[in-house]
C-alpha cells in the first residue's frame, strides 16, 4: 500500500523533503513506517522515535496503517 | 469555540468582542508575544509553520477540553504563522464566562495544552544572522 508521509520544520531540513510516499506492506504500522524513513538520504539526524500523526491525530508505534492515510512526523512543537 | 491558523496580524479586540456578551463579567485574554531574547541570544524575528490542519484540529479538541473543565466558558484561540517581528502577537487566546475563576482557569489550561500540542514550530532569527528551530526541551524557558 502506498502512504504518504509528511515532513516539518527540522525534519524537512533534514531531509529536504517535505512529503513523499512510501509503499509498505499491507497491515503496516507506524513503527514499520518509520523503519523505511529511517532508509531515507539525510534521516539519521531525525530521532529512532519521533512523534508521530495519523490523519491528523497523534498515535502509537503500534498503530496499523491503512490505504490512503496520510501520516505525519512531527518534530518537537514549538507554539505559542 | 473556535481556534484558527491565521497568517495575518491577530486582531486582540475581535478576539474579546467574539467570546464577551451581556453574561459574561469576566473576560480574560492571554497574547503571547515574539521577544527580543531567547536563551541570551538577540532574536530580530521569528518565523512560525504549523501543520495547519492538525493545528487547528489539535487547538479546537485543548479548547473543548478546557470548556468542559470550566462549564459555562466560551473560548476562541488564534494562532499566527508567517515570519513575526519583536514584539508581533503569535497567539491570542479570550475566554469569556459569568465570573473570573473559571474564565482564567480555562485561559491557563488552554495556553498550557495548545503550546505543548499543537505541531506549530518556529525558527529564531538572530541579530547576528544566524537562525535555529526552537526545541522548547532543550531550552532553559520557552
Amino acid at each position: 500500500m502506498l502512504i504518504t508521509v509528511r515532513f516539518f520544520a527540522s525534519y524537512a531540513d533534514n531531509l529536504g523533503l517535505r512529503d513523499t510516499e512510501l509503499a509498505l506492506a499491507d497491515g503496516a504500522s507506524v513503527s514499520d513506517l518509520l523503519s523505511s524513513v529511517a532508509r531515507l538520504p539525510g534521516a539519521s539526524a531525525l530521532p529512532r522515535n519521533p512523534l508521530v500523526a495519523v490523519n491528523q491525530v497523534y498515535a502509537a508505534p503500534e498503530t496499523r496503517l491503512r490505504p490512503g492515510d496520510e501520516v505525519a512526523l512531527i518534530p518537537p512543537v514549538a507554539g505559542g | 469555540m473556535r481556534a484558527s491558523v491565521v497568517t495575518r496580524p491577530l486582531d486582540l479586540g475581535a478576539l474579546v468582542r467574539e467570546v464577551a456578551d451581556a453574561r459574561s463579567g469576566a473576560t480574560a485574554l492571554f497574547v503571547g508575544t515574539v521577544r527580543s531574547t531567547n536563551d541570551g541570544r538577540e532574536v530580530r524575528a521569528i518565523e512560525y509553520t504549523a501543520y495547519e490542519a492538525m493545528a487547528e484540529r489539535e487547538m479546537s479538541t485543548v479548547l473543548v477540553e478546557a470548556e468542559q473543565r470550566n462549564t459555562g466558558v466560551v473560548l476562541v484561540a488564534e494562532h499566527r504563522i508567517g515570519l513575526l517581528e519583536v514584539g508581533d502577537a503569535s497567539i491570542a487566546i479570550a475566554a469569556a464566562h459569568e465570573h473570573r475563576g473559571p474564565a482564567l482557569d480555562a485561559l491557563r489550561y488552554a495556553i498550557d495544552e495548545i503550546k505543548t500540542r499543537a505541531p506549530i514550530w518556529k525558527r529564531e532569527m538572530y541579530a547576528d544572522g544566524s537562525e535555529s528551530w526552537v526545541d522548547p526541551a532543550r531550552s532553559e524557558a520557552t
